[in-house]
C-alpha cells in the first residue's frame, strides 16, 4: 500500500469527466487500498475520489463514522460507479477539499439522497443517505464529473445555516 | 516583496474598485485578501497588497485618490503567513435597534473565548422602527459550550443563535 500524491487545483485533471469502471479486478482493488491510505493521510478527510490522485475512473470513498460530532452514516463506503437517483431538500454547509488547500466555502447540497453503487467486491447497493454523509457523497461524486466545491460556492456572507424549527 | 494593508474610503461611486486595482496592477502589485463593501453612502476597501520594496503605494494611488476624493491609509502588514484561520462557529444576532448591541454581545463572547474572524452588521427595518442585524464567524477557543453559557446572560431584547460550523473535508 502506498500514499498517492494528491492533485491540487489548477491541475486540469480535476476538471475532467471520469469514466465508468467496467471490471472489478485485482488492479482496482489494489488502487482502492492506496486511495484509502491516501485519504487517511489527508488531514481529517472524510472522503476522497479517484480523480484527486489523477485516476479518471468513477471511484470514491466516504467515511463519516469517526466524526467528533456523530452523524447518521453507513460506515466505510467504497463506491464504484456511484449514481445519485434522488435528491431531497437543500441545506448549506461549509466545505473544504484536499485538492483546494487552505480555503473553505459555503455550498448548498441536497439534504437527503438515494445512491446506487457497487462495492469493491462488485456487490450492488442502494442506500438513502442524509445530512453530513449525504454532503460528503455529493462532494466526492462531483469530482467524478470534474466539479470542485469552488464550482458551487455561495457567498460566505449569506447566513443560511440556521434551520430554526418553528412551532 | 513587501506586504501592506491598504484602506480606502470615499463617497460611493461607480468604478472605485476598477480604478484602484488598475493602478496597483500597473505598478506590479499583487493583491491578496480583500474586503470591499458599501457602508451607508460610503464605499470602503480593505486590502492586502504585495509590492516591491521600491514601490511607494502612496504615490502609485495618489492620482486615483485625488480624482475620486478617497481617503487612503497604509499600514505595514503584520501577518507572518497568509494561512487562514477556519471559523468553527457562526453567530446571528438581531433586535430592535438601540445603542450597545455590538458592545454587549461581543464583550460576552470575547470573555467566553470567541476570537472573531468575520463580522458584519446591517440596519434594516423602517426608519421609525429600525432593526439591527449582525452576523459573526469566529473561533470558540474555549469551546462552543462556553459561548452557549455566555449568551444566556444577554439582554432579553436581543435574539441570538449560535451554530457550530462542521467543515467537511473531502
Amino acid at each position: 500500500m502506498s500514499v498517492l500524491d494528491i492533485l491540487a487545483y489548477p491541475d486540469e485533471q480535476l476538471k475532467q469527466l471520469s469514466v465508468t469502471v467496467d471490471q472489478i479486478d485485482k488492479d482496482i482493488q489494489r488502487f482502492l487500498r492506496d486511495l484509502e491510505e491516501t485519504r487517511l493521510a489527508g488531514p481529517g478527510a472524510v472522503g476522497i475520489a479517484a480523480p484527486q490522485v489523477g485516476v479518471l475512473q468513477r471511484v470514491a470513498i466516504v467515511d463519516v463514522s469517526n466524526m467528533k460530532k456523530p452523524c447518521d452514516n453507513h460506515g466505510h463506503m467504497i463506491m464504484i460507479n456511484p449514481e445519485i437517483t434522488q435528491w431531497d431538500g437543500m441545506v448549506m454547509g461549509r466545505e473544504g477539499c484536499l485538492s483546494v488547500p487552505d480555503f473553505t466555502g459555503n455550498v448548498i447540497r441536497a439534504e437527503s439522497i438515494v445512491l446506487n453503487y457497487m462495492d469493491e467486491l462488485g456487490e450492488k447497493h442502494e442506500i438513502t443517505s442524509t445530512g453530513f454523509e449525504a454532503r460528503a457523497i455529493q462532494h466526492e461524486l462531483d469530482h467524478l464529473d470534474g466539479l470542485l466545491f469552488l464550482d458551487r460556492l455561495v457567498s460566505r456572507r449569506t447566513d443560511l445555516f440556521r434551520r430554526k424549527i418553528y412551532k | 516583496m513587501n506586504w501592506s494593508v491598504l484602506t480606502l474610503v470615499g463617497a460611493d461611486q461607480k468604478g472605485i474598485v476598477a480604478a484602484v486595482t488598475k493602478m496597483l496592477f500597473e505598478a506590479n502589485c499583487q493583491l491578496a485578501e480583500a474586503s470591499m463593501m458599501r457602508l451607508g453612502g460610503n464605499f470602503a476597501i480593505m486590502l492586502r497588497v504585495a509590492h516591491d520594496a521600491a514601490t511607494n503605494l502612496q504615490s502609485v494611488l495618489q492620482p486615483v485618490v485625488d480624482k475620486m476624493s478617497l481617503h487612503m491609509h497604509l499600514d505595514d502588514d503584520v501577518s507572518t503567513s497568509s494561512h487562514h484561520i477556519e471559523p468553527d462557529v457562526h453567530i446571528t444576532v438581531y433586535g430592535a435597534d438601540r445603542t450597545g448591541i455590538v458592545a454587549q454581545v461581543t464583550s460576552l463572547l470575547a470573555d467566553a473565548g470567541l476570537n472573531i474572524v468575520d463580522l458584519e452588521t446591517a440596519v434594516g427595518g423602517s426608519a421609525e422602527q429600525p432593526i439591527y442585524i449582525m452576523s459573526i464567524e469566529g473561533n470558540a477557543q474555549q469551546g462552543i459550550e462556553a459561548l452557549h453559557e455566555a449568551i444566556k446572560n444577554l439582554a432579553d431584547d436581543i435574539e441570538i443563535s449560535l451554530t457550530e460550523i462542521d467543515t467537511l473535508r473531502g
